[in-house]
């Protein structure tokens, strides 16, 4: 069985957060003509409280750089067609790039740092092409799509470190339907797990030895973006880029909590659109004054995921939205 | 190309696929605000006003980047659209410091209009912008980062459009910023300022010092314009181009106060001369370097001294016409009329920002003064009109004052081959006994170059090569092969002077060549 027909099996969806089917991106880009094409191996890991591509990275880098060169033979058997980047924050490149280079060999895989200062949008998928491009790191206008047309205009295949991972165990017969789960914040046994995709939280935090004792409420997902949860709510599957945090209720149902939110997503965004740089700064003033205005609290971040230009607009809308709903409903009555 | 049908708030249209819903919105007058959207620009979707909806999509679109489909239905003005831009264009309002009073941009404020239509908030937000700073760039342009409102036309404007990129955008988020690249180098043609749409980006003004001394009574105030506003005023009172509106002007400038107008035809003939006799020299005596490079637009010259001043001698020597004719004015009919030079204010209105700093070179000073004391832009113009409740388009007509006994029509200066027309025709003049009128110039477009045309000619035995660029951004393409050529005339602006940096907003592709139409009765090819 080829390559594709197995990914398309096994079912794979990408693991940088978007879910997106692998086997449609991967015969996307396959089916542009082009004389040259690239792969992207997205490994900026910037999604704060995740650390999972890093521990690939770490472990099995052979496994990693393997599921590579799988996607340049797909693509093509002609080597001056085709160029791979691994694209990696400079923690991780100072850390492993010496077992990087060892895997790499001389197959054509760039290792490419993201640059200081590129930020969380430095991880999107459109921001990264310019990044490498040496320009502005910002999100690019959608369509054209990285698939038909992305690093220099060519088509680009750009996965996360996971999914390439995935990727060579599908090649050689070793998937299990598992994942990478990153559990942190307040609780014992904290770490990277590799179990079951379709475990819920409430199994994967029962496996690990990791149900507080004490009241709690969960953030799913990323500690940015991810959907915030409380303890009756864990019946669900662990959704994004696979992680989850554990946040004491006594310490953190509170305002400050929302604050600290909003001032990552104040310093992170890129400022090209008015709803994301303009919203979420307003959105922060608001929280931190005395009285709350609370409708137009909603309406901006309404308005943020209604209109931002990249996905960075709803990333704020969700934990903010979900926290308020699950977690502290009363907020408005006390601010 | 194929033609579809989509429906715009229930009404069916036929349109062609290859267009945005806000291209098929406007040709058929259903109205859609948006700030960032220019059509002399690539699509950058970042203010997010121009919002609608399009049934069965689960978010909005932005109608300046969305093609339109076979069958979609939209919406511009449900619900959750108004509740979306308005917001928007609060939060736009909110980064953007009014400084209403005094700003030029108020003859045809968008923001303003915007605020009015849909009835924005403008008191949630305080002002975030309070202590940016002002750039100034020489006397002519400046950046007030005040009133940014972060759409990046500027920045089009500059690298894209004239390939100078003399401005950048620093810092992200909040604190992100239109700064000037270093201390020199921008070319002050004001293409950033014509482009914004808020006055962040614009002219430093001279209209409060004109008005000051309109005001003195010591003071003669003399007004000197060129054909390009009369091309292009009337857009700002919302009048059609078929009103030649010159006698209107000058009707205006009286109403202003001045107490003399002129136009600028013989500073042209003047400019014209001495380009003719220059190119002469170094054709046939050979005393200087070939190419000869036209020097009637100060961004121009300006681009060559500062970018490429191995380039310097080929500039022509000739002054530029507001120049000759301000001198004219204020060594001649200063002495005719018995004037003290001292109190004679030269007041040079144009369709450019350039000129700002051209008046400032001191090798233009003729006995310690200089030729022109101050430069107006169309914008201001019309500003002085309205501040002084002077409804153009009513004026009664009145002519220029003679500055000499029979004034023969003078080519048009500074428009599409306007100079280099002039001074081939004095060069043949110069160079036969017999009169013979010149063949008009047989100009081609030069491939893959917009704004670049190039025409062979001959004049006595001689054969000449030469080239019109209306345009810098193509620039480098030029002077890469300048030996191709015997004569290069320059204008820094997209279209020449009509597209000039000080002229009114919107400037756009179309409204040039509307412009042109009117000034020539057809587009010069
Ligand atoms: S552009 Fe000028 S007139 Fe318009 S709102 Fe701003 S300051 Fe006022
Ligand atoms: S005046 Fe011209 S050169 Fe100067 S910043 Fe503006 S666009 Fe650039
Ligand atoms: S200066 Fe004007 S054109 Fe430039 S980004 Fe600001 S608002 Fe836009
Ligand atoms: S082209 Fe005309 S308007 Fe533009 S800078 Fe030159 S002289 Fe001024
Ligand atoms: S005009 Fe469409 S986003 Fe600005």
């Amino acid at each position: 069985m080829d390559i594709l027909s197995k990914i398309k099996q096994a079912d794979l969806v990408g693991r940088g957060g978007a879910c997106f089917s692998v086997a449609k991106k991967w015969e996307a880009v396959k089916n542009v003509i082009s004389d040259k094409k690239y792969i992207i191996c997205n490994a900026s890991e910037g999604e704060p409280g995740i650390v999972k591509d890093g521990f690939i990275i770490e472990k099995y880098p052979e496994r990693l750089i393997d599921g590579i060169k799988i996607a340049i033979d797909f693509l093509s058997l002609d080597s001056s067609k085709i160029k791979a980047y691994l694209y990696i924050n400079n923690k991780y490149y100072k850390k492993y790039y010496k077992k990087l280079s060892q895997s790499i060999g001389n197959l054509p895989i760039e290792i490419f740092v993201k640059q200081s200062g590129a930020g969380y949008i430095g991880g999107e998928e459109s921001s990264l092409l310019n990044a490498i491009e040496h320009k502005r790191i910002e999100p690019r206008l959608r369509p054209p799509f990285p698939t038909t047309s992305g690093l220099w205009g060519c088509p680009t295949l750009i996965n996360n470190v996971e999914t390439f991972y995935n990727v060579s165990l599908v090649n050689s017969g070793e998937y299990r339907n598992s994942r990478f789960y990153t559990i942190g914040g307040d609780c014992f046994n904290n770490g990277v797990y590799y179990l079951s995709d379709n475990f819920t939280i409430q199994e994967i935090l029962e496996k690990t030895n990791n149900i507080p004792d004490f009241p709690f409420f969960v953030q799913v997902g990323g500690n940015a973006s991810g959907e915030i949860l409380n303890s009756s709510q864990l019946k669900e599957s662990v959704g994004g880029a696979g992680s989850i945090t554990i946040f004491s209720l006594e310490k953190y149902q509170n305002k400050k909590f929302i604050e600290n939110l909003l001032e990552f997503f104040v310093n992170e965004s890129c400022g090209k659109c008015t709803p994301c740089r303009e919203g979420s700064f307003r959105l922060n003033e608001i929280i931190k004054s005395e009285k709350v205005d609370w409708q137009l609290f909603f309406d901006l971040i309404e308005n943020l995921s209604e209109t931002s230009f990249c996905g960075l607009g709803s990333a704020l809308a969700a934990p903010i939205k979900s926290f308020i709903k699950n977690v502290y409903p009363q907020i408005n009555e006390k601010y | 190309m194929k033609n579809i049908k989509i429906k715009i708030n229930n009404k069916e249209i036929v349109c062609s696929s290859e267009q945005t819903i806000m291209q098929v919105a406007k040709k058929n007058n259903i109205d859609i605000p948006g700030l960032c959207n220019h059509s002399d620009f690539s699509v950058k979707a970042n203010c997010r006003v121009c919002v609608v909806e399009i049934i069965g999509r689960r978010n909005l679109a932005t109608s300046c980047s969305t093609k339109v489909e076979d069958g979609m239905e939209i919406k511009t003005d449900t619900e959750r659209v108004n509740k979306a831009r308005n917001l928007n264009i609060e939060l736009i309002f909110a980064e953007h410091i009014e400084k209403c009073p005094n700003c030029i941009w108020r003859v045809n404020c968008q923001l303003l209009d915007l605020a009015k239509k849909y009835k924005i908030k403008i008191n949630r937000f305080k002002d975030r912008k309070s202590k940016r700073k002002i750039y100034k760039f020489a006397n002519a342009i400046e950046i007030d980062g005040s009133q940014c409102i972060d759409c990046r036309n500027c920045l089009d404007a500059c690298s894209f459009m004239q390939n100078i990129n003399y401005l950048q955008l620093v810092g992200k988020g909040t604190t992100q910023e239109v700064v000037p690249v270093g201390k020199d180098g921008c070319i002050y043609c004001g293409q950033c300022a014509v482009h914004c749409p808020v006055g962040a980006a614009q002219e430093q003004t001279h209209w409060e010092m004109v008005e000051k001394a309109l005001k003195d009574k010591g003071k003669i105030v003399v007004a000197q314009f060129v054909p390009q506003i009369s091309a292009s005023i009337g857009e700002e009172f919302g009048l059609s181009y078929d009103k030649n509106s010159t006698s209107q002007i000058v009707s205006g400038f009286r109403q202003l106060g001045f107490n003399y107008v002129f136009d600028v035809n013989l500073g042209a003939d003047m400019t014209i001369k001495t380009e003719a006799e220059d190119l002469l020299k170094r054709l046939i005596k050979k005393e200087k370097k070939l190419s000869m490079f036209s020097s009637c637009c100060p961004a121009w010259v300006k681009y060559v001294e500062f970018y490429r001043s191995e380039f310097i001698s080929n500039l022509t020597k000739a002054r530029s016409p507001h120049i000759n004719n301000g001198g004219f004015i204020k060594t001649y009919l200063a002495e005719q009329l018995k004037i003290d030079t001292k109190k004679i204010i030269v007041v040079s209105i144009m369709p450019c920002t350039a000129k700002k700093f051209e008046i400032t070179r001191q090798e233009l000073k003729i006995n310690n003064n200089f030729p022109v004391d101050y430069v107006l832009t169309t914008r201001e113009l019309a500003w002085l009109f309205k501040k002084n409740n002077i409804e153009f388009g009513k004026l009664k007509n009145s002519l220029v004052d003679s500055l000499r006994n029979n004034d023969n029509i003078t080519n048009v200066c500074s428009v599409n081959g306007g100079v280099m027309g002039a001074v081939l025709c004095k060069m043949q003049d110069l160079l036969c006994d017999e009169k013979k009128i010149i063949n008009v110039l047989d100009f081609k477009d030069v491939n893959g170059l917009v704004g670049v045309k190039e025409a062979k000619i001959k004049i006595a035995d001689k054969i000449l090569r030469v080239a019109i660029i209306n345009g810098i951004g193509n620039i480098k393409q030029i002077l890469d092969k300048v030996e191709d050529y015997d004569y290069i005339e320059v204008m820094a602006c997209p279209d020449g002077c009509v597209g000039g940096g000080g002229q009114p907003i919107p400037t756009t592709f179309e409204i040039r060549q509307k412009r042109l139409i009117s000034l020539f009765g057809h587009v010069v090819k």
